[in-house]
């Protein structure tokens, strides 16, 4: 410590006055000078020998951080930051819903700048997409009659119960944190609990893993610490999916089988296995496809690649499932479509 | 006037972290984006005194632990960002700072701060993918700060010298 404070005065000549110095009470001079250098003030700009840093600050501030993760990873789920970190998301929560409405319209401005060959490629991409589902739609009044059977059953035997609440992603955890969750513009005020099950238009999303009072963090089935019981929606086969952390356009997941003798085609339908209560995912809910089955002979295992249907590198409105009757402070999304619950909520307070 | 400088650290602080979970994620590649705060904290060790310099960077890295989007565990920005306000602290130059000097500094925090942080992540068993990934993302946010530098540290380090108390009188 001594050595720090020390080597300032004595390696630099006084030749330079400090920049404050214009008071002119020049008796004073000296002394502000030498304070000067010795809290090392003056701008970047300024020449003069500057203190280093404190080494038993340094020492201090890592043994917090230390004390931080040690609290943090022993404890588990009743962590003592868990209210920190609920009043830090109250207090950030306003500003990123803030920031990211007033960046949503500027986001899709690079989508006005597509060329003239891409817009025709993709016409072509539909004109045969179109092709194909009108040959199938040939087929559908049949599967659709026995589907609407099958429907009445299963509405009959058990009513589902749940309604959507729509939300938007208003954060995005970096990929430099190595783990992938977003946060939502709702909270624990609009009727969100953790292990709720967030999708989107084209399939599943993840799980909620906590909530403050208006936003909520979401851990995306793209995470390494992300399970979801799966199955193969062809065949039925179960097993479980990992995410691999990729982020962006290449977030693919992992799935294993119970059966390893079952193997899926390319292209099958993975749909959600679903839990006892729908926590934390409800049953059926689409996550991808089959891309890749890779087979060890030797250790007698295979890897089987899922594509996501869901772009999880732009996320932007998803819908949470909550219980219907939800008390929420937003309208709620039956299973009719139709929107409702506000009211309900209004009337009830 | 400690109060003043205070606050404008934290100031920026909270902006930064703001628009690294908000903004530039829509700008992201491969899911990384710059780490801004982490351009704050250096910016700060770079004209503050280095007592106020590891303060800030201890706090903003445990805002980054806390604040929604995060999910591991906390402590780890918190020691990251503290070691590399040391690190901008004792690499800063004796004299007037070129922007050269400037770039390279920030490129070293970098690479120590994120490569710190996937090390954290290791020792704790919590969630970093493989050695060619992290590698990847070290690499690629090294790149993403070098390049935000120019626009980003100029402003905060005028601003910042500008709050010293040799300017305030």
């Amino acid at each position: 410590m001594t050595d720090l404070l020390e080597r300032p005065s004595s390696a630099t000549p006084p030749s330079r006055p400090p920049r404050g110095s214009g008071r002119g009470r020049r008796s004073r001079l000296a002394r502000a000078e030498r304070r000067e250098r010795r809290w090392h003030l003056g701008g970047l700009g300024s020449s003069g020998e500057r203190p280093q840093p404190s080494r038993s600050l340094l020492v201090a501030l890592v043994l917090a951080s230390a004390t931080l993760a040690t609290l943090d990873l022993s404890t588990g789920s009743h962590s003592p930051l868990e209210p920190v970190r609920g009043a830090v998301a109250d207090v950030v929560g306003p500003f990123e819903s803030g920031t990211s409405t007033i960046v949503r319209p500027l986001a899709g401005v690079p989508d006005w700048f597509r060329s003239r060959s891409t817009l025709s490629d993709q016409v072509d991409a539909l004109t045969q997409e179109n092709q194909q589902l009108r040959s199938e739609l040939n087929a559908a009044p049949y599967d659709a009659n026995r589907l609407a059977e099958y429907d009445k059953l299963t509405a009959a035997a058990s009513d589902l119960g749940t309604s959507l609440l729509p939300a938007r992603v208003i954060g995005y955890g970096p990929a430099q944190s190595f783990s992938s969750t977003v946060t939502l513009d709702a909270g624990s005020d609009a009727g969100l609990r953790p292990d709720m099950t967030v999708v989107n238009g084209d399939g599943l999303v993840g799980r909620i893993l906590r909530t403050s009072r208006s936003t909520s963090t979401v851990l995306l089935i793209t995470d390494p610490d992300s399970t979801v019981g799966a199955r193969v929606g062809d065949t039925l086969a179960m097993g479980f999916l990992r995410g691999r952390g990729v982020l962006g356009d290449d977030g693919r997941l992992d799935l294993e089988l119970v059966d390893d003798s079952a193997v899926p085609a390319r292209a099958d339908t993975v749909v959600t296995w679903g839990s006892t209560g729908g926590a934390p995912y409800v049953a059926g809910v689409p996550i991808g496809r089959v891309t890749h089955v890779y087979s060890s002979v030797r250790e007698t295992s295979q890897r089987i690649v899922v594509d996501p249907y869901v772009d999880f590198g732009a996320l932007d409105v998803v819908g949470v499932v909550v219980p219907t009757g939800t008390q929420s402070d937003r309208a709620l999304i039956g299973a009719d479509g139709e929107l409702g619950g506000q009211s309900a909520a209004g009337e009830a307070r | 006037m400690t109060a003043l400088r205070a606050a404008a650290a934290a100031g920026a602080v909270v902006l930064a972290m703001v628009l690294q979970v908000s903004l530039f994620p829509h700008l992201a590649w491969q899911g990384v984006v710059p780490n801004l705060v982490l351009l704050v904290v250096v910016a700060v060790a770079l004209t503050r005194d280095p007592q106020l310099a590891l303060v800030t960077g201890f706090l903003a890295g445990a805002l980054l632990d806390l604040a929604p989007p995060a999910d591991h565990v906390a402590g780890r920005w918190a020691l990251a960002l503290t070691v590399v306000a040391y690190v901008a602290c004792r690499v800063r130059p004796e004299t007037r700072a070129s922007a050269l000097t400037v770039v390279s500094t920030v490129a070293a925090c970098s690479f120590v701060g994120t490569s710190l942080y996937a090390l954290t992540g290791l020792v704790l068993g919590d969630g970093v993918g493989s050695a060619g990934e992290l590698l990847q993302v070290v690499a690629l946010s090294l790149v993403w700060d070098v390049v935000l530098t120019p626009f980003v540290l100029p402003p905060l380090l005028a601003l910042f010298t500008r709050l010293e108390p040799a300017r305030m009188g």
